[in-house]
């Protein structure tokens, strides 16, 4: 995932120089986007007070039945209900996308800020860490990492958080690097603001929007890694209702009932598409680049 | 190329290469409780359990145990299964194959297909193809290759039997089976990389359609297709090197998903079936040669720009 995050930031950047128009206004897609996953994160939320079955309980309704008004999604080959099982899902994978990107953020973006203001032994030594760790296959990484702590809900989020990590300090860093030049920052100097003045409120207010919209298209990724993962088995274990394990579930069913595949994909699929909307919208306006390589 | 340039090269690769080795090490340290019990299963005898610590020299300190571990891995010692008794080489030897047929392949269908696209969409920026392709590349961005190989198990061998859902044929058994079993997982694999490629190819040609030399080329009356091809293209897929090979990492994560899903008996297979059977020997000898694997291929790619692109050879050395 560092190097999906990497060339996510690398395609982006190409991009974001092509229309200079669309800078000025956020575009219609980014609010239906943004209107989709508020949606789901609504629901995720109010999951547990809904008039739904609960995820787990097998024999809601008749095995690998399709979509009907009592099950508007249809049942999966238990006969759980597969609304409940996509909103409890997505509870999972916004757990796990959020808060292991949020945990990156912090880490990395420090990392990021640091080494791009002070540049000098700290950055070399930052940097090449970033560097070893961005040298790790990274699902092959995570899925190490996964199986020997034990699938968890934590050690999934562990994972992806570290993950994370080293994508996120360089697109911080370069961000850092322009702003720390700029003359605002040499005239809070003259006026004898010190370092920690200075990386508080004037580089900080700088960096942060650009970081955030980096961050909405690497909680894609995460959520998308942490599909991968339970699609192999390796996330939260069963009962427990996630998208990736959702798709595994349905995998041999495609014959009779190809909806217990297709339901979460198409959740999954439309949050990702979502997410990469919004966070490429909000990257063309804030200008976000990554110091190409 | 320079022999400086190489000499730096694997100056750089020397603590990455340790780290990579150093973290594969201490994957077994992050066993919770005691690894043995872990490995073995806590209805092994105590007896077996002090002769594994001993086999896996788990008595010794740290430091020793890596030195050990990296003088054994060197001699192609990864330990041997404690499921099946087998050597780690020996069954990382048989899968290899399989994993490196499914990445060739859908590396090469993908550039296989990015390159035209991208210079039939760089030639009319804006025009149908254009905007199509780009859309559709966005779009398959969006769509992760789990999902995408049960959507076409679902199209190609459910409801249209073009293709087998699963299996695996060897090469040297029957050709053309072989390649029949690959086409769906290729093909799952490939389509990410397509995307990526298309787009980044089509905005390098677009930017490079733009310089002067390329004016000048036309000027001279050549015809469209030479300038995209001999003038516009080569210096045009330096990104796309980049890109392709910092892309073999998440391929190869991918190729794990892809050979679980199309039950392809490669690396990716092995690691998740030894991960389900706490076989964590075979587990850590998967993640060391992939690990290894690729970062030595990102030494190669690193090398490689070096030949595309003289200036890198200079301008890098700075860097």
């Amino acid at each position: 995932m560092s190097e999906l995050l990497t060339e996510a930031a690398a395609v982006s950047a190409g991009g974001s120089a092509e229309d200079v128009a669309a800078r000025r206004k956020l575009p219609v897609l980014f609010w239906v986007s943004l209107g989709w996953l508020v949606l789901v994160a609504v629901l995720a939320v109010v999951a547990g007070v809904l008039p739904l079955p609960r995820p787990t309980e097998t024999g809601a309704g008749p095995a690998r039945m399709g979509p009907s008004a009592q099950h508007w999604l249809g049942t999966d080959s238990l006969g759980r209900d597969m609304l409940s099982r996509t909103i409890y899902g997505a509870r999972v994978s916004l757990l796990v996308g959020f808060t292991s990107i949020a945990a990156g953020l912090l880490v990395g973006g420090t990392i990021g800020v640091l080494a791009g203001y002070y540049r000098g032994r700290f950055e070399t030594v930052a940097m090449g860490a970033m560097d070893v760790l961005l040298a790790f296959p990274s699902l092959v990484f995570a899925l190490a990492l996964v199986s020997f702590l034990g699938p968890r809900l934590s050690t999934v989020i562990l994972a992806i958080g570290v993950l994370s990590v080293a994508p996120i300090a360089r697109v911080v860093r370069a961000s850092t690097l322009t702003f720390a030049q700029r003359e605002f920052v040499l005239a809070a100097r003259t006026v004898g603001a010190k370092n920690r003045r200075i990386i508080v409120s004037e580089i900080l207010p700088n960096v942060v929007p650009a970081a955030l919209s980096f961050a909405l298209v690497a909680v894609a990724v995460a959520i998308v890694a942490e599909g991968a993962l339970s699609f192999l088995g390796l996330s939260v274990a069963a009962p427990t209702a996630t998208w990736g394990s959702m798709i595994n579930e349905g995998r041999t069913l495609l014959q009779e009932a190809p909806h217990i595949s297709f339901v979460p994909s198409a959740a999954m699929f439309l949050t990702v598409l979502a997410l990469n909307f919004a966070g490429d919208a909000l990257q063309a306006r804030f200008d976000v680049r990554e110091g190409r390589l | 190329m320079s022999g400086r340039f190489i000499g730096r090269k694997v100056l750089q690769l020397v603590p990455v290469l340790f780290a990579v080795s150093a973290l594969s090490f201490l994957l077994l340290n992050l066993l919770p409780g005691d690894p043995t019990v872990a490995i073995l299963g806590p209805s092994a005898t105590t007896e077996a359990r002090v002769r594994l610590r001993h086999e896996l020299h788990l008595d010794r300190p740290l430091v020793t145990r890596y030195v050990h571990w990296v003088g054994q891995t060197a001699t192609g010692d990864l330990g041997k299964s404690y499921v099946s008794g087998q050597p780690t080489t020996e069954a990382l030897r048989q899968r290899l194959p399989v994993t490196l047929e499914l990445l060739a392949l859908s590396q090469l269908l993908a550039l296989v297909l990015a390159v035209p696209l991208a210079l039939l969409a760089a030639r009319r920026p804006g025009a149908l193809l254009d905007r199509v392709s780009t859309s559709a590349a966005f779009g398959f961005l969006a769509v992760p290759n789990f999902m995408l190989g049960v959507l076409l198990v679902y199209l190609f061998a459910v409801r249209f039997r073009f293709f087998p859902a699963t299996g695996y044929t060897a090469l040297t058994e029957n050709p053309a089976s072989n390649l029949r079993s690959l086409v769906l997982p290729s093909f799952t694999l490939g389509v990410a990389e397509l995307a990526v490629y298309l787009r980044l190819l089509r905005s390098d040609l677009i930017a490079t359609l733009a310089q002067d030399y390329i004016a000048m080329a036309k000027a001279k009356g050549l015809p469209a297709w030479q300038v995209l091809l001999r003038h516009a293209l080569r210096p045009s897929t330096f990104s796309l090197v980049t890109v392709a090979g910092l892309n073999l990492g998440r391929l190869v994560g991918g190729a794990f998903v892809v050979e679980y899903l199309f039950s392809l008996p490669g690396i990716g297979a092995l690691t998740v079936e030894s991960i389900f059977k706490r076989d964590y020997v075979v587990v850590q000898g998967t993640v060391l040669l992939v690990a290894v694997g690729y970062v030595l291929a990102n030494f190669l790619v690193d090398l490689l720009y070096g030949i595309l692109d003289p200036r890198v050879r200079h301008v890098r050395a700075a860097h």
